[in-house]
């Protein structure tokens, strides 16, 4: 049987519940892995990366697995995905992966058919001259960004994300095709605190933040959300009850209490936060998921706020580059961006990266208390020359 | 060794589903997509198109350019609907403020999830995505697939919704991005019944499970990772597509400690791969790295010349727990001091692999910042045997872990922050396990401790006359 072409397919909405399938879960996993996968399941020896985005898995059986490894956008046409077909038809016998952050896998049993397949995707590029497939994504580099939807598809974004990773990406270009930074970098980018890309453990980590407090539509509120549930949403308990003049329920907002974290919103729709200057980028770095040498870490807010200037948002990009540069220049072999951070000191940090600190980056909500310095132990910069100088401790 | 699927598998032939002929597949040239105009104005989005990274806009011109060639009874959703999407990003560009609407109940029949409503608020400027619905479905563990499979994916969707989609969103669901509510119940039909495919989970529910690439292509996956991640995702399959919980729950399996699919940051319940025996050692192997005839690390640094390696400064002493030195030449370890960093394996994968007596540690509670701040899971169980149908991990852990959840949960409140409302110990009550030191970072600093009335000698149960009798008022 083939796909369905007639309008409804094999719906019938005067009977919706006749023949319906459900509760099938995903397509088994095995019949898509290629048979040299299959074949070593479970076997993998060791692995190397010849060179960036080209690896090889050896097995203990002897055999080897070429795999190349290209960036991806995570929003993509059926176009697109055909393209990707094709080169898995015609290298791969039809078999290819994605990754946890959109890059695509093409894996070869070979070094010449792996030559092939790399001259193949290095030549294909869009009209405009954007590469389809670049390699890379491996080692000591910029991987590909994992993000959210943005304005192409969500109705809570503070910024837009596609648009954002290209010009990030495009920035970064050199360190996703290069292996030249002492350890991984993983970038990240969430367009709201929603994060449904979760962002918050990246060593950078970009995140869309919005800074007016919800307007209140009080034509609306009382019939189309819960009032009791939107009061109970706000995490400050800055909304309350009250009446509009003509008296209809409403609920109106503490402002100078809103974190402005979009949870109402979420809950009411009478409540919209988005605006053209409010809304803008946050920059969090130092965070990170590996076990490796130290425990997972959260990311911590260095930058407030940068402009949303769409499309290529060249502030977000400088200072991406920025905080990159210095990090290359000055952590240690296999250390990552936060230990490089806590090695040399937070202090240190915006030091070498030249980004102001404001005191928009000390703590103020709950638990800020952990994150205070208790110890006479500190270096000096020029930020701290400022405290001195301001209380006339020094000239 | 093999795995089987719970039920047969549907041999999927592209060329015995496809809806579009090669003619219709390749129905334009590169020439005219290089003079294609967008009908709207989209010049802010152009400026994308330029730089070396993949443009998403080159690639939905091109979709949008395949659209406009069909013919008009080729697909059932509007054709602009490309374009219309384009138009309105780059007012949202100028605005800049998204134009879709809030939230809209729309789904499959039986099912609370899988199906998210949107809609435009520009819907007389952009009529064809008025609606623009999105369908969350199921991927295959560990995103391996055959093109038979996508291609006829991608002639379902182009055929009845937008021909846009995510490889794939942030949980690990294929998207499919865009179609009217018409076409909802069909493309479930084609699904289900001619791909042997469902949707995956939104809402209070189960979400998509999801995992690294296991043992599938690593040397270090200590679990298989795809097998458990389908296998609970079938099992629960009622807790995916039907809400009963408070909020969101999620699944990831890390067959490391390296965390490749980020259990630990974002998984209501993490499953990282570890051992318990002996990291295994090669010394010789040992010894072609300190030679210099193996590259450190996989190659990963192999862009910057960093000197010859040094095991003692790049491994040694960079061993969290300082359980390794050199004797004889040979490499060190007692593996009791051991955390299981995976630092020395990254570096050395030739020379060493973890132990061969594998399982899982249990961690719970991860979640974004909403709403209380960012939690990571807590480490809750230290090692767990895993072998299917993990029936341990189903009875033992998840369903009593759940039916507190269910019970005393408040309306969206995740795992993670029950654990904070109601305490470890209760966690601990719940799941039958004693506490463990392993548990904390250091013990509490404060003495505040909830002492319970039968901890206590005597009880609380106190009368005043007896105090007043020792102690004048």
């Amino acid at each position: 049987m083939g796909l369905s072409t007639e309008r409804l397919g094999l719906y019938n909405p005067e009977k919706p519940m006749e023949n319906r399938i459900t509760d099938l879960g995903p397509r088994h996993f095995w019949q898509y892995f290629p048979p040299i996968i299959q074949n070593n399941y479970g076997k993998w020896k060791y692995h190397e990366i010849l060179e960036p985005g080209v690896l090889v898995h050896v097995s203990e059986t002897g055999d080897k697995v070429f795999t190349i490894r290209v960036g991806g956008c995570r929003f993509m046409t059926v176009e697109h995905v055909r393209e990707i077909c094709e080169i898995a038809d015609k290298h791969c016998d039809g078999y290819v992966r994605f990754t946890t952050r959109n890059n695509i896998e093409f894996m070869v049993d070979s070094q010449d058919k792996m030559e092939a397949l790399k001259k193949d995707l290095q030549s294909r590029k869009h009209v405009s001259g954007s590469y389809k497939f670049p390699l890379g994504g491996t080692g000591a580099g910029v991987t590909n960004i994992v993000h959210t939807q943005g304005y192409i598809h969500c109705h809570t974004p503070a910024t837009d994300a596609s648009s954002m990773v290209k010009s990030v990406m495009d920035e970064l270009f050199d360190y996703f095709q290069g292996m030249t930074l002492p350890a991984q970098l993983r970038v990240s980018m969430a367009c709201c605190l929603n994060m449904c890309g979760a962002v918050h453990c990246s060593d950078i980590a970009l995140l869309g933040y919005h800074r007016k407090p919800p307007i209140v539509d009080n034509e609306v509120m009382e019939s189309v959300c819960e009032i009791p549930l939107v009061i109970a949403a706000c995490p400050t308990a800055a909304i309350s009850p009250t009446k509009t003049e003509s008296g209809k329920k409403s609920v109106k907002i503490k402002e100078e209490r809103c974190m402005f974290c979009g949870n109402c919103y979420t809950m009411c729709m009478a409540l919209p936060l988005s605006d053209k200057e409010g809304d803008c980028v946050t920059v969090m770095a130092g965070g990170k998921v590996s076990n490796r040498i130290s425990p997972p870490k959260f990311s911590k807010v260095i930058i407030p706020a940068l402009p949303n200037n769409f499309p290529r948002f060249p502030e977000v990009c400088e200072s991406v580059r920025r905080i990159i540069e210095a990090y290359a220049e000055g952590a240690n072999k296999y250390e990552r961006l936060g230990d490089w951070a806590e090695r040399i000191g937070w202090e240190k940090f915006f030091e070498k990266c030249g980004l102001p600190f404001t005191e928009h980056l000390i703590d103020d909500y709950r638990l800020a208390y952990d994150t205070y310095r208790t110890t006479s132990q500190f270096k000096y910069t020029e930020a701290a020359w400022n405290v001195s100088k301001a209380v006339g401790g020094v000239e | 060794m093999a795995f089987e699927p719970r039920e047969d598998q549907k041999e999927l032939k592209y060329d015995e589903l496809r809806i579009y002929s090669d003619e219709e597949l390749n129905n334009y040239t590169e020439e005219e997509l290089k003079n294609f105009k967008v009908k709207h104005d989209i010049s802010m989005l152009e400026d994308l198109e330029s730089g070396p990274w993949p443009s998403f806009i080159a690639d939905a011109k091109r979709g949008a350019l395949h659209r406009r060639k069909l013919a008009d009874d080729r697909m059932l959703i509007e054709r602009d609907v490309i374009e219309d999407m384009l138009g309105q990003l780059q007012i949202s560009f100028k605005d800049g403020e998204t134009h879709w609407k809030h939230g809209g109940i729309v789904g499959v029949f039986g099912y609370g999830g899988g199906v998210i409503g949107r809609y435009s608020d520009l819907p007389d400027k952009f009529p064809s995505i008025a609606h623009f619905h999105t369908m969350r479905v199921n991927q295959p563990a560990s995103k391996f697939y055959h093109t038979d499979y996508l291609r006829s994916l991608c002639d379902l969707w182009e055929y009845r919704g937008s021909g846009m989609m995510n490889m794939h969103g942030s949980t690990g669901d294929i998207i499919f991005l865009g179609t009217f509510t018409e076409q909802l119940e069909p493309i479930f039909y084609d699904l289900t019944h001619i791909l042997q495919q469902d949707l995956g989970g939104s809402g209070s529910n189960l979400r998509t499970p999801s995992c690294c690439i296991g043992r599938a292509r690593c040397e270090w996956s200590c679990i298989d990772t795809q097998d458990m991640c389908y296998e609970l995702t079938h099992y629960y399959q009622d807790e995916l597509h039907r809400p009963a919980f408070p909020y969101k729950f999620k699944f990831k399996f890390d067959g490391c400690p390296n965390c490749c699919v980020a259990s630990i940051a974002r998984a209501d319940m993490s499953y990282i791969g570890t051992w318990r025996d002996e990291i295994r050692i090669d010394q010789e192997a040992v010894k072609a790295y300190m030679g210099g005839e193996i590259a450190p690390n996989g190659g990963a640094h192999k862009g910057r010349d960093w000197g010859p390696f040094d095991i003692q400064k790049e491994v040694i002493d960079l061993c969290p727990t300082k359980c390794m030195w050199l004797e004889d030449g040979k490499l060190m370890i007692d593996n009791k001091e051991c955390t299981r960093c995976m630092h020395c394996i990254n570096v050395m994968p030739r020379a060493l692999r973890p132990g061969e007596d594998t399982g899982v540690s249990i961690l719970f509670g991860a979640k974004a910042p909403i709403l209380e701040g960012a939690q990571m899971s807590l480490l809750t169980i230290p090692f767990m045997k895993c072998e299917p149908p993990y029936d341990n991990i189903k009875e033992n852990v998840i369903e009593p872990l759940w039916d507190w959840w269910m019970e005393e949960g408040k309306n969206r409140e995740r795992l993670g922050e029950l654990i904070q409302r109601q305490g470890v110990s209760k966690l601990l009550e719940v799941l039958n396990i004693p506490p463990m030191p392993q548990m904390v970072k250091e013990p509490r600093s404060n003495p505040y401790i909830f002492w319970k009335e039968e901890d206590v000698p005597g009880g609380w149960k106190r009368k005043i006359e007896d105090y007043r009798a020792r102690h004048a008022r």
